[in-house]
């Protein structure tokens, strides 16, 4: 049987209690460059993903156990994905 | 103690091993061995120490590869057995994303790597791992790290507070960390993790020897 093919999208964003220096120093760089009317910035990462399995469902376990092991460290980040069937 | 043997991680990226086991050898006559991370064979050390560095070039968070490694996973079996293991930097933010200690190591506040010594309060006696008398005491270590600021939800802090977990405080916290806080153990002592590096504190012609008490308590029982 042929596996269904998948394209998944996963965004891992800190947690919003957690400060970003690192956001906070794009947007102050944002201001200086003249953009105006930045009320938050905030840096996180998307992560790209292709992967087979028998049905949406079995896909959606594998990628949550990536997302909650590996791709975020839970207690300082959320996670998302979208997911994509090819 | 003639045989006692601690074993010191070694990672791809790794880069304090040497002064650890330096440290160690040189100046505490205490026998060490390097353990190649994928080597998950615990059975001839005593102790483990997890040291700084980069593992894994940080890709992804620090120590988020790297706590999948073969030996991290033999080491919990090592910490039930109530073994001792030092996470100094790199290695306490690999406890912490292994789960052998609460919360979690971010960027520093100031975005800076800071390279600094810093003045360091004494908390809990948990463990042995400090030279904790009667009064309050203080030492100096240094620090090296881009990613060292503490951070924690306030249910962990609080239980860090009511168990006396919390190891290490920063007089003068350099990176934003919570509760300034710069080392904590678990909740049977025998894990510590720490941003600042005691290794590097071991000699006077270096700069300090307040990095030698935690290093010789590794062959405490």
């Amino acid at each position: 049987m042929e596996l269904d093919q998948f394209a998944v999208k996963v965004f891992v964003r800190l947690r919003p209690s957690v400060l970003d220096p690192a956001g906070e120093a794009t947007k102050s760089a944002s201001i200086k460059l003249g953009a105006e009317g930045i009320k938050s910035l905030r840096i996180g990462k998307m992560i790209e993903v292709k992967i087979e399995g028998n049905g949406e469902n079995e896909v959606r376990d594998k990628i949550h156990l990536l997302c909650d092991r590996l791709f975020a460290n839970t207690v300082i980040e959320d996670y998302e994905y979208s997911l994509e069937k090819l | 103690m003639d045989n006692f043997t601690v074993g010191v991680v070694v990672f791809p990226g790794s880069n304090c091993d040497r002064d650890v086991s330096w440290a160690l050898e040189g100046c505490l006559d205490i026998r060490t061995k390097y353990l190649w991370h994928e080597s998950s064979d615990l059975s001839d050390v005593d102790a483990i120490v997890i040291p700084g560095g980069f593992s894994y070039g940080d890709y992804l968070r620090c120590g988020a590869i790297a706590r999948f490694s073969p030996l991290i996973n033999a080491l919990d079996e090592f910490v039930k057995s109530g073994k001792r293991v030092l996470g100094i930097c790199n290695g306490f933010q690999i406890l912490t994303e292994a789960g052998f200690l609460p919360g979690a190591l971010v960027a520093n506040k100031n975005l800076n790597f800071i390279c600094d010594d810093v003045e360091l309060d004494i908390v809990s006696s948990k463990g042995g791992w400090f030279n904790n008398g009667d009064e309050k005491q203080t030492i100096k270590l240094p620090i090296a790290h881009g990613e060292g600021r503490y951070h924690c939800d306030s249910d962990t802090l609080k239980k860090l507070l009511d168990n006396e977990l919390i190891a290490l405080r920063y007089k003068n916290n350099p990176n934003g960390s919570s509760f300034d806080i710069a080392g904590i153990t678990n909740e049977q002592g025998n894990v510590l993790g720490l941003m600042p590096h005691p290794e590097r504190a071991c000699d006077e012609t270096i700069g300090g020897t307040d990095g030698l008490f935690t290093l010789k308590s590794l062959i405490l029982k």
